[in-house]
């Protein structure tokens, strides 16, 4: 729903890691890490990044986005599981609080400039 | 050629929410972040119980809306000290993030707060994501909404500390399954406790303003 404004972060933070010295920088990939409940939707983001790169060294970037999945981390007996489904009961012992350790990633994990 | 950079979308929010929550236990002020889907009836909830509060427990309220100032409008003939935030003039955001917070915050003065609460964007998607500096989060859910919303949004009733179930008033005129939508929010959620209430007749608010007060005793004590 916010995939524009994910979309600014990421290309500021593409933009800051471009070498200074570089003479006309092209940026070809850029390898990004999003959790499953992350609420981003790939093809929003896609949409937004062709918008917002227009004219920057990032226009045309491919986005190659690793989809991280939800990791759940039961506190009362330290079970810990991947799930597809929103149930996030502890199967083993059911009562347990539990949290989330993975699947809410919005990250750049790094970027390949193009070498002409 | 490859250039590393892990770098997380979130991290100048969170930093900003950090500031706050440091800024926050300076001021000994118990902040809550309300988050539901439009028209659960956020700010009747809120209206009801800042009466109760007031005037033993010292409130103040942000209210975050794309549009209008009706919910500020309505807050405040509580005589709590709201303030309004707009997101419309920063782009019509869908959330409310950290550094909107850490402004309205100052502008309202927290020294003569025990509570703060921080009634979001009515959305039950982009709020979940964004780390305001608060001590507590609470969901709310009505009745004439889905069973199955906690399902929907897992991540909102996941993140949540506490739910609350408005407009139990209306279960005899509905189809709405009371326990299913309950027992919806424990597999999401399990442990979190679900407050049944309705803001019109005030059904169900003697558990709700408990522990809203305990919380606030322990924050206030430090």
């Amino acid at each position: 729903m916010h995939e524009m404004g994910i979309a600014e972060q990421l290309v500021q933070i593409a933009m800051d890691a471009i070498p200074k010295d570089m003479d006309d920088p092209r940026v070809k990939i850029l390898n990004l890490r999003i959790g499953k409940l992350a609420s981003v939707v790939e093809h929003s983001l896609t949409f937004c990044f062709e918008i917002i790169t227009k004219d920057t060294p990032l226009e045309n970037v491919r986005l190659v986005i690793e989809s991280v999945p939800v990791k759940i981390h039961c506190k009362s007996c330290h079970k810990e599981w991947e799930t597809d489904s929103p149930m996030f009961k502890c199967p083993d012992c059911k009562e347990g609080e539990v949290e989330m350790i993975s699947g809410r990633e919005i990250e750049i994990t790094s970027m390949e400039l193009a070498d002409d | 050629m490859e250039i590393n950079i892990r770098k997380r979308v979130l991290e100048k929010n969170e930093t900003d929410a950090d500031q706050n929550r440091a800024f926050f236990k300076e001021k000994n002020v118990f902040v809550l972040n309300m988050m539901s889907s439009p028209g659960s009836g956020k700010t009747e909830t809120l209206c009801k119980t800042l009466v109760h509060l007031m005037p033993d427990i010292r409130v103040g309220v942000i209210v975050g809306d794309v549009c209008t100032t009706n919910d500020a409008d309505r807050l405040s003939v509580t005589r709590a000290k709201v303030t309004q935030i707009n997101t419309d003039q920063f782009g019509g955001d869908c959330h409310l993030a950290a550094h909107l917070i850490d402004a309205s915050a100052r502008q309202l003065g927290c020294d003569d707060l025990d509570l703060l609460i921080v009634e979001n964007i009515g959305n039950l998607v982009c709020p979940a994501e964004f780390d305001i500096g608060e001590d507590a989060r609470a969901v709310v859910l009505s009745v004439t909404e889905g069973e199955d919303k906690p399902l929907k949004y897992p991540l909102m009733f996941q993140v949540a500390d506490i739910a609350i179930l408005n407009k139990v008033d209306l279960l005899p005129y509905l189809e709405f399954d009371a326990a299913l939508a309950v027992d919806n929010m424990k597999k999401v959620h399990p442990g979190m406790p679900v407050f049944e209430i309705s803001a019109k007749t005030e059904q169900g608010f003697g558990p709700w303003l408990e522990w809203l007060r305990q919380r606030v005793k322990e924050k206030t004590a430090r």
